[in-house]
């Protein structure tokens, strides 16, 4: 084991150039999965703001008693989907108009009687705001007797549907894309490193090491590089986030555990592609 | 020690590179392995050093049979031979004695055996005074005499030599073959494949040639066939 690491360490003196290159490498792929990663991450937290204001607005019939009301939102809140209801009284919903609509302070200024109803603001849990689930409360709160009309923005709920299945595949796509060429870049970087020893691997062959023997060393070193890229694509990432965020728009970063997600993920990369590298040459020799 | 019973070598596109091979290598014994090039002579030493299995036949080395065993245990089998090949395959990157030691170290030997060892086996081969030397620091003679010295590190039984002369001058090929014969005379089996028919002549050891695959003298065989006609 201590020869392992020996050797494993030796190899980026006897071929710094080469350990240079595939550290970069592995870090530009990384980098640019992290890229997409932050895109990713940054596009759904805009998604999860949006749906926060999805809700379903219910107008009561004038007259209607407040006891009943309470009674049904009781009912309503009980639904699985619903994280939240609110009772806006009709002084209420005046009260909001007129600070919302103020240059049409005049008119409310006129009114003698309030022609606003009463409404219940349902808000849905996340996980339920896609128009599916939408439709079913609507309907649903549509069937008690003292609910006038029932509004939700059908069309708008419908298109952020559609936002987020096409946010959804294309991440999926292009992360897919990633990860698969940031395989085969590791990969075969790797292979160079093994090829550049592959004299070596086969007088250890001949003097009888054992595979495992001369595999350790190999997938120490893939290891280590993958830990080093994936170390130098956090801080590329945070180079690009900084410039982003201070030219374009602030955006959020990478949590400290997703950071080091990256960084285990460029281990784990580094160390597959080293064992497939080196056990396809073993095979060979 | 070394015995091949009616072993064929066949290539997958249909080259039949060795040809109901027999014969029976023992203890001590020095051998020469003659030819021409392309006369299957590597091909027999790859199948004893299990870098290769036959494709019919056996090849077993001392309790080894290499088409039955498991890889695995290629490694062992290996460390009990030593191995020297005409262009030495020397690592450039480390001295004599790495290199020499490096043949330890794949064994998981200590660092406190190796040393030792080492010395000792450079001054068998008459380096001592070159060990820090690197590679291209050294005579083709001298780097195969430190190719010599790590066959010889792991007390091998036999010594396979493949053409351990075929990149040197005169003078530094009798050095060799001279330090090859020191080597069976200290009790370790050689076999020595070679096509320089002035080497083979200069000692009386055991000849086996080969043309085409097939063995087409054994000089024990014939003189036990002698034998056997006075008798």
């Amino acid at each position: 084991m201590r020869l392992a690491v020996r050797e494993a360490l030796l190899s980026f003196r006897r071929a710094p150039a080469l350990s240079v290159l595939s550290i970069t490498t592995i870090a530009f792929a990384l980098f640019v999965g992290s890229l997409v990663a932050l895109v990713a991450l940054n596009l759904r937290a805009a998604l999860a703001d949006v749906a926060e204001r999805v809700e379903v607005v219910a107008y009561v019939t004038r007259g209607t008693p407040v006891e009943v009301v309470t009674t049904a939102m009781g009912d309503i809140q009980s639904f699985p989907e619903v994280a939240d209801v609110t009772y806006v009284t009709e002084e209420q919903a005046l009260a909001r108009a007129r600070e919302q609509l103020s240059e049409f302070q005049d008119v409310f200024d006129d009114l003698s009687v309030n022609p606003l109803p009463a409404s219940l603001e349902i808000r849905l849990k996340p996980g339920f705001r896609d128009s599916g689930h939408v439709q079913q409360v609507a309907d649903r709160v549509r069937g008690f007797r003292f609910i006038e009309d029932v509004r939700y923005g059908r069309e708008w709920v419908a298109k952020l549907d559609r936002l987020r299945s096409i946010a959804g595949a294309v991440g999926l796509l292009v992360g897919g894309a990633f990860a698969a060429a940031s395989i085969i870049i590791i990969g075969t970087t790797i292979r160079m490193t093994v090829l550049q020893r592959a004299r070596e691997i086969s007088i250890m062959r001949l003097v009888g090491a054992t595979s495992g023997f001369i595999r350790l060393p190999f997938l120490l070193e893939g290891a280590l590089k993958g830990a080093l890229g994936g170390g130098v694509a956090v801080l590329l990432s945070y180079a690009a986030y900084a410039i982003v965020s201070r030219l374009l728009l602030r955006g959020q970063f990478f949590s400290a555990g997703e950071a080091v997600l990256i960084v285990v993920v460029g281990t784990a990369l580094g160390l597959l592609a080293s064992a497939v590298s080196v056990a396809r040459h073993l095979r060979e020799v | 020690m070394i015995k091949l019973t009616k072993v064929f070598k066949a290539y997958p596109k249909g080259v039949l590179a060795l040809r109901d091979v027999s014969f029976h290598i023992s203890k001590g014994e020095f051998t020469f392995l003659t030819g021409h090039s392309g006369a299957g002579k590597s091909t027999v030493l790859k199948l004893i050093y299990a870098d290769d299995l036959p494709t019919e036949g056996e090849v077993r080395i001392s309790g080894f049979v290499t088409r039955t065993m498991r890889r695995s245990e290629i490694p062992r089998l290996r460390r009990r031979l030593g191995i020297v090949f005409q262009n030495f395959r020397l690592l450039d990157n480390r001295t004599a004695e790495e290199n020499v030691a490096f043949a330890l170290e794949v064994t998981g030997a200590r660092r406190s055996v190796t040393g030792p060892k080492v010395a000792r086996v450079l001054a068998q081969v008459g380096l001592a005074a070159k060990a820090r030397a690197y590679p291209h620091e050294l005579s083709g003679g001298e780097q195969q005499r430190v190719a010599i010295a790590r066959a010889l590190v792991n007390d091998p039984f036999v010594l396979l030599a493949d053409e351990p002369t075929g990149n040197l001058d005169e003078r530094a090929t009798r050095g060799i073959f001279q330090l090859l014969r020191d080597i069976n005379a200290s009790g370790t089996a050689v076999v020595m494949a070679t096509h320089d028919l002035d080497l083979v002549r200069q000692a009386p050891y055991r000849t086996i040639e080969l043309q085409d695959g097939a063995v087409v003298y054994d000089s024990a065989v014939d003189a036990a066939a002698e034998t056997e006609d006075l008798a």
